[in-house]
């Protein structure tokens, strides 16, 4: 393994994608803020272990939320807001997470086809997960 | 003569120090959150769709306690550990005080993590 030179910056990918890293991250935080000040106000204060206020925070979804203490989750959670949240937290954390493991397994593998071929995968693998995510969403 | 050098444990142990553990724990944990929250998705979406038996095993596990010790700590370490980075990344004049930095990132993480554990531990002590 070579040690990572910082990227040149300019309009491309590595550039791209490592103030696309900070950004997300930061973004992260503040969806990881809101979800917990929601999930607070929604009624998590009491009866609640910190699982459960996870599921609340990340991914407010009735299937995910339904073996907590609160009887009906529908209520105030099962809207077009909370999905589009659902949406945003799942893309940003997603693309974060798969530019990650695509920067480790280039750090250790491939040669210029080999990086090719593992970008091709990275991504399959970033749209497949993407692509479900939004259809547990929708069909729930 | 070079045989006959005595380097003991030292020989082996990569001297990084707090930074390279940093870097170790963030990547691996990266890498960990990646398996978890893709395995995660999936299996929520054969679960929902398929009542598929292993998806219910997998997010049987991903509900124990133990399991979520462990993911609280590397997300909470990954997050400090990330702010860290933006932070000196925005502002690189700091980046003379990294060691300083990562110190009083281990500060803050403490006593989170402790305080978060013992609420999780009471929980399941109480069975609730």
């Amino acid at each position: 393994m070579r040690s990572r030179t910082a990227p040149q910056i300019g309009f491309n990918f590595d550039y791209l994608m490592f103030v696309f890293t900070r950004i997300s991250g930061l973004t992260l935080f503040l969806l990881a803020f809101i979800g917990v000040a929601a999930a607070f106000y929604l009624g998590a204060r009491t009866q609640m272990d910190v699982g459960a206020l996870a599921r609340w925070t990340f991914f407010p979804n009735p299937n995910h939320v339904t073996n907590t203490n609160i009887p009906d989750v529908t209520q105030g959670w099962a809207n077009a807001w909370w999905q589009i949240m659902e949406m945003v937290i799942l893309f940003f954390g997603v693309t974060h997470g798969m530019n990650g493991l695509r920067m480790v397994l280039e750090d250790y593998l491939g040669g210029s086809w080999g990086r090719v071929l593992l970008r091709g995968v990275v991504f399959l693998l970033w749209l497949f997960v993407l692509i479900i995510g939004i259809y547990v969403i929708l069909a729930s | 003569m070079a045989l006959k050098r005595n380097v003991g444990l030292r020989g082996i142990s990569y001297r990084g120090g707090g930074p390279m553990l940093s870097w170790s724990l963030h990547r691996i944990g990266g890498l960990a959150m990646v398996l978890f929250v893709g395995l995660h998705i999936a299996a929520g979406f054969f679960m929902q769709q398929f009542g598929s038996n292993w998806a219910t095993v997998l997010n049987t596990i991903y509900e124990s306690v133990y399991f979520q010790l462990l993911i609280v700590f590397i997300v909470y370490f990954h997050g400090l550990n990330g702010f860290r980075i933006i932070i000196l990344d925005i502002w690189p004049k700091l980046l003379e005080y990294q060691r300083e930095a990562t110190w009083l990132q281990w500060l803050i993480f403490i006593p989170l993590y402790a305080l978060t554990a013992a609420i999780m531990v009471m929980f399941t002590l109480q069975g609730g």
